[in-house]
């Protein structure tokens, strides 16, 4: 545990440390922030109704939407000249979102990805081999920080050239590898055609993070590559990867939340939902200086989960993404999330995680249409062999789901790796009033 | 005797059968017979080549999806009725074809027709009982 104070304090102790906090901040903003005044004078409420941490219910949801409105520096709370360092989203449906840190901004950042790193036992002994893409993305420079902290040897080998980040990992010994979870699986592909073996790499344990991925792909991932994946997770609307990560328990992920506070709320009325309970991540950054965030919809679908854990941390943890309130596909008004084709796609012998989806509108009838790459072994030299594999397929799904699909089966590499976050959708849909 | 067939999975997409016979044909292996099948969305394609380990590798470093299997090559009377005599025996004795195409060159006199079953053993105790003549591998490459 890097940090035992923060990481494993009685609830009493750090449910007083969050009330103090929060008062702090909410009265922060609505002096220095325009937006956030207007918000909660829109709602009627003022920093004095902010009493104890359940009072954050009464303030107002900031969304990616605002964030976008207020582009560039609409949510900085602090004076210009405190910045030093800038971070954006990808901005790929819009404007991008951006985060300023002031330098103690940077600190935080620091600790709480020394803290996600220790979440995987690293040490100044390991070298942390950094996959993760450098520049206005978050996940680089966020791994950076935390591995400097620490004291671990960073390699900032960034994404791309599979096959030098393959050599580095031979010749430098990387001990934990941090990149995008599709991108391990592509490393995978790379180190099997050049002929090398993780059996005989050092890699002990990875960080994964940045995109959804579920159990199907971790035990394909620990067995390719031979390590102890842990899902880590972040934003750059709170402050990149740090918010949350798994321990080597692998259940559930710990919310650093003496600085980012969580609620699950009911994405349709707003309301706060009960621990236990499935509903929208809401996050409020409590003591982010350049760009705090109030009460933050991330728009992913998990729960929170009291209970202590194993690990001896006792900060809440919440469960793996279950989803997007955005990716969540609707057909014909069941909601599908790709996470859960993935799900059934792992548990037919032979397949193997990559696989696209495509929504179609016949008439008013929508269908999807499931891509599965093929493999040796799915393979047979018989026709009804493979349009047996498609129909069972599509019976798993449809006996998971309760969606009729169309499986597709496909030659292998047809569906297109990437090097950051693997494009899992195609939907030819065009549906007015979609999200982003 | 069993002989090897390579089997292929194509997408039904322009341009992928092309790219078979090309990388077969770099790598300097002659095709003997072959057989297309399709669904509307995918092909598999059944091959008999004078090199089958040969094919196989090359096919594979193109991450094509392939596989050896075992099939059995008939010697078939090359005159009307002569495919029909050949089938009935396998009614009467109750083989399962799952599917059987022809190879292009003939031996001797006779044409040669590749069968696939799920019973190979029974159909050669069959074939011989019947005096029906096998066609092994090295015959095939000599063609």
């Amino acid at each position: 545990m890097w940090n035992s104070k923060h990481e494993s304090m009685g609830r009493e102790e750090l449910t007083h440390l969050q009330q103090e906090r929060l008062i702090a901040l909410v009265e922060k903003l609505y002096s220095r922030v325009p937006f956030y005044k207007k918000r909660m004078d829109e709602k009627g409420v003022t920093p004095k109704d902010i009493k104890t941490i359940t009072d954050i219910a009464k303030l107002p949801f900031t969304t990616k939407q605002d964030m976008r409105e207020v582009y560039p520096y609409g949510l900085l709370a602090t004076d210009i000249n405190e910045i030093v360092e800038i971070h954006t989203s990808s901005g790929t449906t819009g404007k991008p979102v951006v985060g300023a840190y002031t330098r103690n901004d940077i600190e935080l950042w620091s600790e709480v990805m020394a803290r996600t790193l220790a979440m995987g036992e690293t040490t100044k002994e390991d070298t942390v081999h950094n996959g993760y893409g450098y520049g206005l993305f978050t996940g680089g420079l966020g791994v950076h920080y935390g591995a400097r902290k620490i004291g671990a040897n960073l390699i900032p080998i960034s994404g791309g050239n599979t096959k030098r980040q393959l050599m580095v990992m031979q010749d430098f010994k990387s001990t934990v590898l941090t990149c995008t979870p599709s991108y391990s699986l592509l490393m995978a592909e790379v180190a099997k055609e050049e002929g090398i073996d993780f059996d005989k790499l050092s890699l002990r344990v990875g960080l994964f993070g940045a995109e959804p991925w579920g159990e199907g792909m971790r035990r394909e991932i620990e067995d390719k590559l031979k390590l102890k994946a842990l899902d880590i997770y972040g934003l750059t609307e709170i402050i990149g990867p740090g918010v949350a990560s798994e321990c080597m328990q692998q259940n559930g992920l710990h919310i650093f939340e003496d600085v980012f506070y969580p609620e699950i709320i009911d994405p349709e009325t707003g309301e706060v939902l009960p621990h236990g309970e499935k509903g929208e991540l809401v996050i409020t950054t409590l003591t982010r200086e350049g760009t705090p965030v109030l009460r933050y919809r991330t728009r992913d679908i998990t729960y929170l989960m009291p209970e202590q854990c194993a690990c001896g941390r006792t900060i809440i943890r919440m469960h793996r993404l279950l989803g997007r309130t955005d990716d969540m596909l609707i057909i014909r008004g069941v909601n599908v999330f790709p996470s859960q084709i993935e799900e059934v796609l792992m548990k037919i012998e032979g397949t193997e995680p990559h696989y696209q989806i495509v929504v179609q509108r016949h008439g008013q009838l929508d269908s999807i249409e499931v891509q599965v790459e093929m493999t040796e072994k799915l393979f047979s030299d018989e026709i009804k062999d493979l349009s047996s594999t498609e129909k069972n397929i599509e019976a798993e799904i449809y006996s998971t789901l309760n969606v009729h699909s169309k499986v597709k089966l496909v030659e292998p590499k047809s569906i297109p790796r990437s090097e950051g976050k693997a494009k899992r959708v195609i939907d030819k849909r065009n549906i007015q009033g979609g999200r982003s | 005797m069993k002989i090897k067939q390579i089997a292929v999975f194509l997408e039904n997409k322009k341009g992928r059968l092309a790219e078979v016979t090309r990388v077969l044909s770099e790598a300097g292996v002659n095709i003997r017979a072959l057989s297309l099948a399709d669904t509307a969305d995918f092909g598999i394609l059944r091959l008999i080549v004078n090199d089958t380990e040969k094919a196989l590798a090359a096919l594979k470093i193109k991450e094509f999806v392939a596989q050896v299997n075992e099939v059995i090559a008939v010697e078939i009377e090359d005159k009307p009725g002569g495919l029909s005599k050949i089938l009935d025996v396998f009614e009467k004795e109750n083989i399962n074809i799952e599917y059987m195409y022809a190879f292009v060159e003939k031996h001797v006199d006779n044409a040669i027709v590749i069968f696939r079953t799920d019973e190979h053993q029974k159909m050669i105790d069959v074939l011989g009982k019947h005096k029906i003549g096998i066609v092994s591998n090295d015959v095939l490459k000599n063609l």
